[in-house]
């Protein structure tokens, strides 16, 4: 099984050169931490900026500088500032390259839920349906399981939905896999380890297993 | 040129009467209207519809709006932890309408560019689509969602002049601009107010016709959600 950071390891190796790229919170905000040096990627933050940069040092924390779950962030040499209106066109125009969420549910052909509800009450989705919606590329980084054992890979969602059939690709810490275009989970890879069986035990939506499936090798990027 | 500098928050939000439609900037507790919001807690205004990206937090923000009571509805994209919000909703006093964060943005650029609906894909498949009208365009299917605009818009800028031209700093500029454009009465609050004149015309985010009132604010305490730093 694969920590939380291997699963953003893992996503890491997905990202290639020069592309603009959306990270939500949770597991996909550690993607970034990883990735090779040599590659030029743009993060962009909902909240109007394109070049997140690594936490500010102590003494140059700046509270008119944030990303959006609202931690105190830097910019990168080359960034530019916008409105929400424009943060939106570019994703909703299709300009995002790539966006990586968190869900609680994924279903079999690719519809998701990550709706924040706490004490049965539904907090918002904040910028998650426009993300969802605008046609780019969506990779879902997530454990396979609940805290309670209930799987979240699904043959259709129980919480309201975010999007649908908008998933392209989910990591988990059993797995890599694809939604197939007639529906399924179709396994490309399993975490060190883990046996077909066990992610077969812990898929309840439909799984698809073919031919030999490989153990995902981790590059340590650290 | 028009001379829009009032003398403070008090005077800016004096005309406000219960019942107004307020948008307010800010996303969390970056680039909002301190000022005006505590402005408007010196008053026993009732019955105001916020329209703001989130809810502040229990003691900051717009979160002190809900606190005094002073809300009859809340329009946002995410709310947060917010208990006195979360009371105040479960008790029935409190409307909440929630809307997806870009749809928010641009149905309020919408309000203020004279554009009274649009399509737009967020929220297909989802209860954000519920009673809205479904169109395809190219094989994909969208949405009508419709403009927003209010009585008063309060927004905060880094620097100001009297002619109501505003530059914002960092992501504190977020809602503000669009927000600008989308109040019958705009209200900016700045850092600094300077003489038309002095800004450079280059540099200026919101053009002064969109604001109707400006002052500097002073004590902005830009408090930090989640400071993080670097080891």
């Amino acid at each position: 099984m694969l920590s939380k950071k291997q699963i953003a390891q893992r996503i890491a190796s997905e990202i290639k050169d020069g592309q603009y790229i959306y990270l939500g919170i949770g597991i996909p905000s550690l993607v970034a931490n990883y990735l090779p040096e040599q590659l030029q990627v743009v993060f962009q933050s909902e909240n109007g900026l394109l070049g997140i940069g690594p936490y500010p040092e102590n003494d140059k924390m700046d509270p008119d500088l944030i990303n959006a779950s609202k931690e105190t962030i830097s910019m990168v040499k080359g960034s530019s500032l916008f409105d929400s209106a424009e943060a939106f066109a570019m994703i909703r125009g299709g300009h995002i390259d790539l966006s990586i969420l968190g869900a609680l549910e994924v279903s079999e052909n690719g519809d998701i839920s990550h709706w924040k509800i706490s004490s049965g009450l539904i907090k918002g989705v904040g910028g998650a349906l426009d993300l969802v919606a605008s046609g780019a590329k969506l990779y879902i980084a997530m454990h396979h399981c609940h805290k309670d054992g209930r799987s979240k890979l699904l043959k259709q969602c129980k919480l309201p939905i975010t999007g649908i059939k908008c998933v392209q690709k989910i990591f988990t810490d059993l797995g890599v896999f694809t939604i197939l275009p007639e529906g399924g989970f179709k396994l490309c890879e399993r975490a060190p380890g883990v046996s077909i069986e066990e992610i077969k035990a812990k898929t309840e939506g439909r799984l698809v297993v073919k031919g030999e499936i490989k153990e995902m090798e981790l590059f340590d990027n650290e | 040129m028009i001379n829009k500098a009032v003398k403070n928050g008090v005077e800016a939000v004096s005309d406000i009467e219960n019942g107004a439609v307020l948008l307010v900037g800010g996303f969390g507790l970056c680039g909002i209207p301190e000022a005006c919001i505590n402005a408007l807690l010196q008053t026993d205004l009732k019955g105001l519809t916020c329209i703001s990206n989130n809810a502040g937090v229990d003691d900051f923000g717009v979160g002190l709006l809900i606190k005094q009571r002073m809300l009859r509805k809340l329009i946002s994209s995410y709310v947060g932890e917010n208990l006195e919000f979360e009371k105040q909703f479960t008790s029935g006093s409190l409307e909440l309408e929630l809307i997806p964060q870009g749809t928010l943005a641009e149905r309020i650029r919408a309000g203020g560019a004279g554009i009274p609906a649009f399509y737009t894909p967020a929220g297909i498949g989802t209860h954000v689509a519920d009673g809205k009208e479904v169109r395809e365009f190219d094989g994909r299917l969208f949405l009508l969602e419709r403009w927003i605009k209010a009585d008063y818009s309060l927004i905060k800028a880094w620097k100001g002049d009297t002619a109501g031209n505003l530059i914002y700093k960092g992501t504190a500029r977020n809602f503000n601009p669009i927000m600008a454009t989308a109040g019958k009465i705009t209200i900016a609050e700045v850092e600094e107010l300077v003489p038309a004149g002095e800004l450079d015309p280059n540099q200026i985010h919101t053009p002064g016709i969109y604001v109707q009132r400006i002052f500097q604010g002073d004590h902005y305490e830009k408090r930090i959600e989640n400071k993080t730093v670097s080891k």
